[in-house]
This record gives C-alpha cells, sequence and structure tokens, in this order.
C-alpha cells in the first residue's frame, strides 16, 4: 500500500505519470498547468524517469509531438490548459482518427478574452466532439488515480484512444492535498506495457493518417464513433480494476445522497466537493437535495445518468462555461438532450457558475437549492441563467 | 563534361535500386518533386520513417486505401511536420534505448512544400532544428502553394504570377523576393544545410547520404520544378531545374559545421537569367527593365553565396 503524503496536485500527478513508465513527453508551459511539466522534467534530470522530455516550442508542437512518438509506439504523456488547448485543437480530432493512445492532463482554465487565468471549463467544451474521452477529477487523489488509470484505458486493445483527465486550474492544480501514491510495484501489476497495433518501424512499414476523400470517410467516422462508444466498457472494466486493487471506486456517473433526493444538482470537475457541503446543510434543515457527479464526459453515460435521475423532480445542472447564443450550457444541453426522451424526467434548472475563477460558496449551492425549490410549480423549469452575475 | 550527361551509364552502378517509393503515385506528369521524393527515398533506403506535412507529396502518394510508400510514413498535419519527425525521433530513441524495439539506427525524416515549411511551418521547424533531433528536415520548394492552386508563398520569386499575386495592368505579379530559407536554417547552427535539385541526381544523393550519416539536424532545400504551376511544358521539369542552377537562380551548395562549399555541378559562368524565365508562363508577362532587376538581384545574390564559400 502506498503512503498518505502532502503534495501540491500537479507534482502529484507527474509523480503518477512517471510511475507509469512513460517513454517520452512533450509539454509547453502554461498556467497553470506548468508545474506537471516542471516535476517531470526533475523526475527526468534527476534520472528517476527514464523518458524522452522534449521541450517543444509550443502546444500544438506538443501534441505534434506525442502523436509521432505514439505513432512510433512509445507511450506518451502531454499536459496544458486554456489557449494551449485551443492551439492543439486541430490536431485532437487528427490523434483519435489515428488512434494513438495519448494521455494528457488538462489544468482547467478560462479561455481568453479577455484573458484570465483562473478555473473554468471553457477549454475543454470546444473539444468537445474531438473523439478524446474526457475524465473529470474532483480532488488531488482522483486526479492521480484516473491519470494512472487513463493510460490503461488509451492503450486497451478495444479501445486506442486517447483520454484528457482534466483537473481544475489552481482550485486543484495548485492544491496540497492529502494524496496516496502507489508504488512502483502496485502501478506495474495494474498497468501492463504498451503492445502497439501498428508502429513507425521498418521492421512492418505503414503508413499512417493517408487522404480520404468521400468513398470512405462516412465510414471512418462512424468507425471513430463505434470505437469511443465501446470504449465505456473497458473503461468501466479499468476502473473496476482500480478499485479492486487500491479499494477506491470510480464510476461515470457518481452521487452523494442522491437516491431519495427530490432535488439533484450535478456538477463536474472540483465543485463537487462544495456543493457536496451544502448539500449536508440542506439535509440538515430536512431538505432532500442531493448530489449527481459527472466523471465521464465523453462517452457520455447515457444509461447511468438515466438511472439516477429517475425519481428526483427537480435537477440543477451547473455549467462552467457558456455556449454563446446556445440553448444553455454545454452540460446542460447534453443533459436535457439525453433526458429528452425519458417520462417522469426532472425539471432541469441551468446555472453557470464560476466563471474565470470566481468563487462560489457553500452559500452559493444552498442558494441554488432554495432557488429552484421555491419553483414549486416548477414555472422556471428550463432556466438558464447566470448565476451571481451583476447586471 | 559534366557527369550527369552520361547518367545512363553510371547511374544503374551508383544508385539504389530498390523503389521505396512506388510508381502509380497521383502525381502530375512531369512533377519535379516527386522525382526528388523518390531519389530521396533510393538515397535514405529502408531505415528511414518520413514524417510528411499536407501538400501535393501527401494527397498523391496515401489515398486511402492505397499507398505509395514502401517505408514508414506518418501525416498529421499542414504546419507541424517538423514536430511530427521530431515526436517521432524521441519516441524512436526511448524505445531503442529501453530495447523495446531493435537495435537499428532509423532516419526520420520530416517533409513539406515551401509553405508548409517558409511559411505556416517554420515555427515547428525552427523549434525541431533548435532542439537538435536527429533528424533531416527537407522542404520540396515549388515556389508557390501549388496544392491548392497556385497562390503565392514566401517561396515565390519576385514577379512570379500565381493565383493571389496574379500580373495585371496594375501588378507585375509577386511583389517581393524569396526568402532565403537555407540561411535561415544556416543561422540555427546546425550541423548540415544542403541545396539539392533532382535534375543532378548525383549529387542529389551524395548530399542525402551524407546527411544521414550526420547525427544531429539536418536541413536540405530540394529545388522542384513544378510543370503545372510554373505553365511551362511537363517534359522540361528536369531541364528547367538545369536552367535554374545554371543562371544560379537555385545555386546548388552545402553548409557543413558553417563551412560553405559550391557543389561541383555548378557552372564557372552563369545563363542570362532570360533563359530560364522564358519558358516559364509565369514569368510571361515581365518586361525587359523588370527581368534585368532580377538578374542584378540573382547575380548580386550568387556573389554574395561564392564569396562565403571561397575560404573553405
Amino acid at each position: 500500500m502506498g503512503k498518505r503524503v502532502g503534495l501540491e496536485v500537479t507534482v502529484a500527478v507527474a509523480e503518477a505519470v512517471a510511475l507509469c513508465r512513460i517513454d517520452m513527453a512533450g509539454v509547453y508551459p502554461i498556467t497553470p498547468q506548468s508545474h506537471i511539466a516542471e516535476h517531470l522534467s526533475n523526475l527526468v534530470a534527476d534520472g528517476k524517469l527514464d523518458a524522452e522530455f522534449v521541450t517543444v516550442e509550443s502546444e500544438h508542437s506538443a501534441m505534434s509531438a506525442v502523436i509521432g512518438a505514439a505513432a512510433a509506439g512509445a507511450r506518451v504523456y502531454t499536459a496544458t490548459s486554456s489557449q494551449g488547448l485551443m492551439l492543439m485543437h486541430e490536431l485532437l480530432p487528427i490523434a483519435s482518427a489515428m488512434r494513438l493512445p495519448i494521455t494528457m492532463a488538462i489544468a482547467n482554465r478560462a479561455v481568453s478574452g479577455p484573458l484570465n487565468i483562473l478555473n473554468d471549463h471553457s477549454d475543454i467544451m470546444p473539444q468537445r466532439d474531438a473523439g478524446w474521452i474526457a475524465v473529470f477529477a474532483e480532488n488531488g487523489q482522483e486526479a492521480v488515480d484516473l491519470s494512472i488509470a487513463a493510460f490503461k484505458i488509451a492503450e486497451h486493445k478495444d479501445v486506442m484512444l486517447p483520454v484528457s483527465v482534466n483537473i481544475d486550474g489552481f482550485q486543484l492544480t495548485h492544491m496540497v492535498e492529502p494524496v496516496i501514491m502507489p508504488s512502483q510495484e502496485e502501478v506495474d501489476a495494474f498497468l501492463p506495457p504498451f503492445v502497439p497495433h501498428a508502429t513507425l518501424h521498418p521492421s512492418r512499414p505503414v503508413t499512417m493518417g493517408a487522404f480520404s476523400m468521400s468513398d470512405y470517410f462516412t465510414e471512418i467516422m462512424k468507425a471513430k464513433d463505434e470505437a469511443i462508444k465501446n470504449s465505456k466498457k473497458v473503461i468501466l472494466e479499468v476502473w473496476d480494476d482500480w478499485g479492486r486493487q487500491f479499494g477506491r471506486n470510480y464510476k461515470p456517473v457518481e452521487t452523494y445522497l442522491a437516491e431519495d433526493a427530490d432535488i439533484l444538482m450535478l456538477t463536474m470537475g472540483s465543485m463537487g466537493e462544495t456543493a457536496k457541503i451544502a448539500i449536508d446543510e440542506l439535509r440538515g434543515k430536512g431538505v432532500k437535495a442531493g448530489l449527481i457527479k459527472l466523471r465521464l464526459w465523453r462517452p457520455f453515460p447515457f444509461a447511468e445518468l438515466a438511472a439516477v435521475l429517475k425519481n428526483a423532480a427537480q435537477l440543477i445542472v451547473t455549467d462552467r462555461a457558456v455556449s454563446f447564443g446556445g440553448p444553455g450550457g454545454p452540460v446542460f444541453s447534453e443533459i436535457k438532450s439525453a433526458l429528452f426522451a425519458q417520462a417522469n424526467r426532472p425539471a432541469i434548472y441551468n446555472y453557470i457558475i464560476g466563471l474565470g475563477g470566481r468563487d462560489v460558496a457553500v452559500s452559493d449551492f444552498v442558494g441554488m437549492f432554495e432557488t429552484v425549490r421555491a419553483d414549486k410549480a416548477k414555472a422556471k423549469a428550463d432556466t438558464y441563467e447566470f448565476w451571481g452575475v451583476r447586471e | 563534361m559534366n557527369i550527369v550527361e552520361n547518367f545512363d551509364l553510371f547511374a544503374p552502378r551508383l544508385i539504389n535500386k530498390k523503389e521505396l517509393f512506388s510508381c502509380g503515385h497521383r502525381a502530375c506528369s512531369g512533377c519535379a518533386e516527386v522525382l526528388s521524393v523518390r531519389l530521396m527515398c533510393k538515397a535514405l533506403g529502408d531505415n528511414t520513417v518520413v514524417a510528411s506535412a499536407t501538400g501535393c507529396m501527401e494527397i498523391v502518394s496515401s489515398m486511402f486505401p492505397t499507398t505509395a510508400w514502401r517505408i514508414p510514413w506518418i501525416h498529421v498535419a499542414f504546419e507541424n511536420a517538423a514536430a511530427v519527425a521530431s515526436g517521432v525521433e524521441a519516441g524512436l530513441k526511448a524505445l531503442r534505448k529501453k530495447g523495446k524495439i531493435d537495435d537499428r539506427y532509423i532516419k526520420v525524416v520530416g517533409m513539406a512544400g515551401d509553405g508548409g515549411t517558409m511559411d505556416i511551418g517554420i515555427q515547428a521547424l525552427s523549434g525541431a532544428m533548435e532542439r537538435g533531433h536527429d533528424m533531416i528536415y527537407v522542404c520540396f520548394d515549388n515556389e508557390a502553394y501549388m496544392n491548392t492552386g497556385i497562390q503565392r508563398s514566401s517561396g515565390t520569386p519576385m514577379g512570379a504570377s500565381t493565383t493571389t499575386a496574379p500580373a495585371g495592368k496594375a501588378s507585375s505579379g509577386q511583389k517581393t523576393w524569396k526568402k532565403n530559407m537555407p540561411e535561415i536554417m544556416v543561422a540555427h547552427e546546425i550541423p548540415y544545410v544542403a541545396t539539392v535539385c533532382p535534375s543532378y541526381p548525383l549529387d542529389f544523393i551524395r548530399k542525402f547520404e551524407k546527411a544521414r550519416s550526420i547525427e544531429g539536424p539536418s536541413y536540405i532545400h530540394c529545388f522542384s520544378v513544378c510543370p503545372t504551376g510554373w505553365r511551362s511544358p511537363s517534359e522540361t521539369a528536369v531541364s528547367m531545374g538545369r536552367l535554374a542552377v545554371e543562371t544560379g537562380v537555385f545555386p546548388l551548395f552545402e553548409v557543413e559545421n558553417g563551412h560553405y562549399r559550391m557543389s561541383a555541378d555548378m557552372p564557372k559562368k552563369l545563363k542570362p537569367l532570360r533563359s530560364y524565365f522564358k519558358p516559364q508562363g509565369r514569368f510571361r508577362h515581365l518586361t525587359d527593365a523588370e527581368i534585368d532587376a532580377i538578374q542584378e538581384r540573382v547575380t548580386a545574390e550568387f556573389n554574395k553565396l561564392t564569396q562565403k564559400a571561397k575560404f573553405l
């Protein structure tokens, strides 16, 4: 069993990645990701990690380089945030179409403009349709566990897709948290060596990234959609493996006091922990409040979500990004369409919260619950509001 | 007598017979670029991995589910061939060091056109060269964005008519001098920079072989005549390349650890620029005065280069 230690989350994530014995990392500095890159380079410099650490000149080249190395058969890693992720955007669907198992940490940060270095989810949301598996961590322990599990998911022969592990910038990345770090032996037992299907090696020459017009393109897109849908089975297996070995269990949709709740709130990422405190407070007053934490953003867990929503009358969906001119926040739109055909679906309320690092206190979550609870006639269902905005 | 004139006599014995870039690709007839790629593969041999940018060579060689490549090849995007190549190099290096692949030496090549190198790809290229990856980067320069339809690039020569810098009543085509990409690479202080033209196959192959033998980054700038984009007859691809060299428009030279050397194929006396411009539709609109001005620049640039090569 690993030791429980106090570590900054970025450092813990870098340590976890080193335990995965990566062959190559290509990283470009950006706040609030940089500490991952710095700590990985320290581990290489100290001879604790035997990997090629490529200090590229941009995030575009970071993603390009890890694509190249993954295609060569290496276990690769990168990390980025915000503008860096936006610069990588062009390459994300290419990485997934080439079925390259790349693991990437995203220290979620607001996208400019105006320039802002603090946390929200406006960087990951525009990457929704890139064909990447996307998971969200709520605390440092989850960031460590999900990072290690990400390699196993990505490299599984029935998956072969890139995975992003989303870790809220500053709120999570820069916290010093108690983390149980697994030992090298434990990670070695959990994570088998990467066995690539095809590589760029002269012993068996292959052409990767071929040109395709209308005769095959639709079929290739369909195949990619099937691949990511099918990945859920493996994601569940790998997280179960993790639970069996380490005693910490992960599900695509997790809940807190949701079973008997009349009113549920849905969060993604680190805000779930604050929302939990608000729920405890409300439960103390006799309010049947509960929480849904969406851990798996892609592939979207439709069945799991429907299963936990069958009893509640009202659902608050929080969004950490804006879909300008759209029907609501990106998570809200997704949940609403997922539940559209379901009989007895709850009335859904959407609050945009915590943009650009705006603090969302326990009292804010209580306030959201109280506001929605007051709407007994559900007259305000489908509300879409920026919570706490000064107008 | 130039050795190339006896090519039929010498070449079969000197050049790798193996075709690593196969026939059946979809390049235009008379494409000097595809000829260059074929020669490059012959020079570098089996143990080579190519990372190609988006462009003519990518689309003509990799139409799914076919491929012209008999060596490992990857294409990712337009501006990142150098970055992808650097990743392949780093990946192979790590795997070889850890004994996860066999111990053979593999040379990684990044390749792109003039747009993919001098314009959109220059950042990734500069980064890869600065980091010192063990790779060869090749710019196949046909002096415009030919794949998208002959738009101007920073590699387009002064006065050439392209679809985005056309000749018209108020314009004489390209208004800027061609970017001196080999010199930019020399400024990176990499071990080897060379210019090649497939009209001189032996010089071409020798330089690629040298680049392969050098550990660290090499840059090769290949002059690739594009009859389609240059509005010249397709059978002139080789002769046009020779004229570019003979007029000093595209001098053949190499720079090894900072030392310049002119290639043996360079003529003692340059031909006038007009002989090179005349067969090409892209220069047809130029006035005598305009050609004279360009001639002056070509001569000056050539003299500058020979000065650098003088004190070897």
